[in-house]
């Protein structure tokens, strides 16, 4: 059965709420989870462990965060920040997110800057949404 | 020496859920400093001895080929006092589990009675944090934690 946005959004907020520990009104479609909610690497799994009970689907991890999938490949991070190659895969499997501004300074833990709440509603809507 | 606050497994059915017991004594020195003329066990002592309960029900799901370490308590209510001469019950369930990591869920029972639901999540810390090195040899389930199994039957899942 197909899901509104809206309710999508609603669900997202339940599951961030219960997972991070914030506010539901902290939960803008803008919101970054590091950056604004205080996720954790951690917390990634979590999310996708909730949200795979919440809308009842299997997430493949590096489906919805992509990104987070470099983190344990030692050929893409070095010292805490991402290498050109890992920059370069990152640009691949993210091809609709800007990262001019991480790439000054590519640190992992900035990568999650990348991720908001919205991007997190669009994967959805393509897995469960009403078109 | 390892600090254990589970006596022995009861339950373990392989990679779904396990009961250990847990046997609160008065001679656990500890408990007569909290409280001085009211022992109660420390509740963050509860949460370790369900992280020990979960944790080696999760690693016991990959035949212990992982480093299982606790990585975040995601809910921990207390609804009772646990008090000497008491003995508790903690279930462990799990949620979820992936290569990387896993999610339970899981209660302390005395009797009937529910005394704390608390869920956690593990890391499998070989398959996070890239670019740290582990020692080679598995420091989480050591020869100490098989003690803990012992006289229990692992069912297999179907």
């Amino acid at each position: 059965m197909a899901i509104s946005r809206d309710e999508i959004f609603q669900r997202v907020q339940e599951v961030l709420v219960d997972a991070l520990g914030v506010d539901d009104d902290q939960i803008t479609i803008e919101a970054t989870l590091m950056g604004d909610l205080g996720a954790e690497s951690i917390d990634f799994l979590d999310i996708v462990f909730r949200l795979e009970k919440a809308f009842g689907i299997k997430i493949p991890r590096e489906e919805l965060f992509p990104a987070e999938n470099l983190m344990t490949n030692p050929q893409f991070v070095n010292n805490g920040k991402l290498t050109e190659a890992g920059l370069k895969e990152l640009r691949t499997k993210m091809p609709h997110t800007d990262i001019t501004k991480f790439e000054k300074n590519p640190d992992i833990n900035k990568l999650g800057d990348l991720f908001t709440v919205g991007a997190i509603v669009n994967y959805l809507q393509t897995k469960v949404g009403s078109s | 020496m390892r600090w254990f606050w589970i006596d022995k497994f009861v339950e373990f059915h392989s990679g779904e859920s396990a009961v250990a017991v847990k046997n609160v004594t008065l001679a656990e020195e500890h408990l007569h400093d909290h409280f001085p003329g009211f022992p109660v066990m420390p509740e963050c002592l509860l949460i370790e001895g369900m992280a020990q309960t979960a944790g080696i029900l999760v690693g016991e799901a990959k035949k212990f080929q992982e480093k299982v370490i606790l990585a975040k308590i995601k809910k921990c209510v207390f609804f009772d006092y646990v008090k000497p001469g008491d003995t508790i019950r903690l279930h462990a369930k799990i949620e979820s589990i992936a290569p990387e990591a896993a999610s339970t869920s899981g209660k302390i029972t005395r009797d009937d009675k529910l005394i704390a639901e608390i869920d956690l999540m593990f890391s499998h810390i070989d398959q996070n944090l890239a670019g740290k090195e582990f020692p080679e040899e598995n420091f989480v389930f050591t020869e100490t934690f098989k003690l803990l199994m012992r006289g229990v039957v692992v069912s297999e899942q179907n």
